[in-house]
């Protein structure tokens, strides 16, 4: 598509326009785009290149034996949530959440639309949740899935279950915005739920426009959530520590296999006793 | 072969067929190549054809023999001359000569004098059809002069027309005049309506960029190649993502490209932007090249840093079998990593790609070192490439401390890899042997 078939209907708030050799951005960082869907109004959107964005985020299921209280049919009482990885306020970048349960249950699409973005139910099976997350406008306008198995029974099955310890089954993601818009940029750039990494010298960001705002609920972060004694802590430390003593054990085989390669070369008509 | 000994050089570091017939009868029972010599056949790959390309039965028969061919000495013309030119050759008596003269008809090679039939105007039509701002009469007439000796040889024509024209506008005003021509003769326009050059005139101006296009192309760096082709890679693989989606959900798709900020840096035609980033595994084409790979992922507006993970151990594991990925995948267990990150940030993705890659490096290594192991305990004179001359100071071991202890193989008998000093001490342990048995 050429771009003078392309018309800009709307600017976002900046001020230069539109301009292909446009002289305070550096072109080298920017980059104009078409979005998709509505054709009909044709908005060009300055996204910034080499400033990729992600939000840590942890989905999963804690899922309660009623005890007593239990029925044939309604034996555990679980919750699906998606929260920050630190609990911070996914709102800022989450639009919307979709929980697609299963179809035994009443409108088994569950739209939440603020946070805390979590649905709570009773029942007594597991299945598959689809967990469907909407993104702001200036964010993406794609939706992201993701999967997770509702787990009700623990893994040890020694007696009976236990009313006051629930199955937990968290799981931690990050949702990557590898060219961010420079309006979500702005938005979210000193957000506590946006890992945001340094930003080049000489970027000029508009001024930020916020979102829709939160309806009622004045925080959304789940720092203080009933369940959030339970849940499980992300820590990427211990993971690279591990990791960081697998790759040094690796480096040391492929240094001593070297130079057991370097030695069998030089001297082909001794042969190595012990290989 | 004494001279060998003094060089120092290996005895059979360049094989000769006689050496090897004599000294391995036992080893080339494994080969078996019959009647042609051991070095010929390792040119087939060591194996037997699997069929025989010549019949060899065949090659032992005589041709068939005739009676005895005579030849004369006989006069003959030749038909594309316009002299009356007579010449003389031999011919053979197979062919039925009667009284001395062929009368087989025309010179064999009379028809391969062909040329083309130019068009010839007179004046007049001149006057009427063919008059030009551009060209004079007399290059007019030259230039069909020129045609008609060098058969429409436009580039040769070209070179010897007396004023500088290029090859374009000479090949224009012949065709123009050919079509003029044409037209005006024609009884009707029905008659030569099937002529090539009525139903397609020729076209200066799209002649000219044509050629020009094409010396272009000729003339591009291979920078420009690679990034013509970057830029058809990605194409292709935005097609292939519009067309998996397409699969997955039916909504609008749109194609976005912007063509000038985006040839100043990477050559990235267009964005795919569909309302599902579909995270399905089988989704997108596993991309063999890491680079690549990171392209796509920065293609999409979001995605899962598991998802970008999975892609790039794709993109890794592409050139490996599918034994070979068990055992990374084996490896990093027993090294108690989880195949999965169990916290995929950024930084654990990194390390986590990169401790994968190392394990590649590593069992390559393994299997190298392995194949090396099986080599050196079969091991075949030649195979190796010796250096002669300067006896290094490697870990020798003392050649007396081999052969006392176990036989390690022919080869140690013969091997003379280093200079002189050690070439006595091999001979000595040998007739020592020699002795003891």
């Amino acid at each position: 598509m050429s771009q003078s078939q392309t018309l800009p209907l709307k600017r976002h708030q900046d001020e230069n326009p539109r301009d292909d050799d446009s002289s305070d951005i550096k072109p080298s960082r920017l980059k104009i785009s078409l979005p998709s869907e509505d054709s009909d109004k044709k908005i060009l959107i300055k996204r910034v290149k080499d400033v990729g964005i992600c939000v840590p985020i942890v989905y999963g299921t804690i899922a309660f034996f009623l005890g007593r209280k239990a029925s044939e049919s309604q034996s555990h009482k679980w919750t699906v949530y998606v929260r920050g990885a630190s609990n911070e306020d996914l709102s800022a970048v989450v639009k919307r959440v979709v929980f697609q349960l299963h179809p035994s249950f009443n409108n088994p699409t569950r739209v939440v639309e603020s946070p805390p973005f979590e649905i709570s139910e009773c029942g007594w099976g597991e299945f598959e949740i689809a967990i469907t997350l909407f993104f702001h406008s200036d964010a993406c306008e794609k939706q992201l899935d993701l999967y997770h198995h509702l787990k009700l029974y623990p893994e040890d099955e020694s007696g009976p279950q236990n009313t006051k310890r629930p199955v937990v089954i968290e799981s931690y993601n990050e949702v990557v915005f590898p060219e961010p818009s420079e309006a979500f940029l702005a938005r979210v750039q000193n957000h506590p739920a946006v890992v945001v990494p340094r930003l080049p010298d000489g970027l000029n960001l508009p001024s930020p426009v916020p979102v829709e705002p939160m309806n009622d609920k004045e925080r959304g972060d789940t720092k203080d959530h009933p369940l959030n004694h339970w849940f499980l802590n992300f820590s990427e430390a211990d993971e690279l520590l591990k990791l960081a003593a697998a790759r040094q054990q690796v480096q040391a085989h492929i240094v001593k296999l070297g130079r057991q390669l370097t030695l069998m070369e030089g001297l082909p008509q001794s042969k190595q006793p012990s290989g | 072969m004494d001279a060998k000994d003094i060089l120092g050089l290996h005895k059979n570091s360049f094989p000769s067929s006689l050496d090897n017939k004599k000294s391995r009868p036992p080893k080339e029972s494994q080969r078996k190549p019959d009647g042609i010599s051991r070095e010929v056949y390792a040119l087939t790959g060591g194996m037997p054809p699997l069929m025989p390309s010549i019949d060899a039965s065949q090659l032992k028969k005589k041709p068939p023999t005739h009676e005895k061919v005579t030849w004369q000495w006989l006069p003959f013309t030749n038909s594309a001359r316009k002299d009356d030119l007579h010449l003389y050759h031999w011919v053979s008596h197979n062919v039925r000569v009667v009284n001395g003269v062929l009368p087989t008809g025309d010179y064999s090679f009379a028809k391969y004098n062909k040329s083309v039939d130019i068009i010839k105007y007179t004046d007049e039509e001149y006057e009427k059809y063919l008059t030009d701002p551009m060209w004079t009469k007399e290059e007019t007439n030259e230039l069909f002069d020129l045609c008609e000796r060098f058969d429409l040889r436009f580039v040769v024509i070209a070179d010897r027309f007396p004023s500088s024209r290029t090859v374009e506008e000479l090949k224009d005003r012949y065709y123009s005049v050919l079509r003029a021509i044409l037209l005006a003769r024609a009884a009707s326009s029905g008659d030569i309506a099937t002529h090539p050059i009525i139903k397609e005139p020729y076209n200066v101006s799209q002649e000219m960029e044509r050629k020009r296009a094409l010396s272009m192309v000729l003339s591009q760096t291979r920078q420009q190649e690679k990034r013509d082709e970057e830029v058809l890679i990605e194409a292709k693989r935005i097609a292939e993502l519009r067309m998996a989606s397409k699969v997955t959900e039916q909504s609008q798709l749109a194609v976005a490209s912007n063509a000038d900020a985006e040839l100043t840096e990477r050559a990235v035609p267009g964005e795919t932007v569909s309302p599902s980033n579909v995270q399905l595994p089988q989704m997108v084409v596993p991309s063999a090249d890491n680079a690549s790979t990171l392209a796509s992922l920065r293609m999409l507006r979001v995605y899962l840093r598991t998802y970008a993970l999975e892609q790039m151990v794709q993109a890794s594991n592409a050139t490996a079998g599918v034994r070979t990925i068990k055992r990374v995948e084996q490896t990093l267990q027993d090294l108690g990593v989880n195949l999965k990150p169990r916290v995929p940030t950024k930084a654990v993705c990194a390390e986590h790609l990169e401790l994968r890659r190392e394990i590649l490096t590593w069992l390559n290594l393994q299997k190298q070192v392995q194949y090396k192991e099986a080599e050196g305990s079969s091991f075949r004179d030649g195979s190796y490439g010796e250096t002669p001359g300067t006896p290094k100071d490697r870990t020798f071991i003392p050649d007396s401390l081999n052969f006392g202890g176990e036989r390690v193989g022919k080869k140690d008998q013969k091997r003379k890899g280093h200079g002189a000093p050690p070439t006595a001490a091999h001979k000595r342990p040998r007739k020592q042997k020699a002795s003891d048995l």
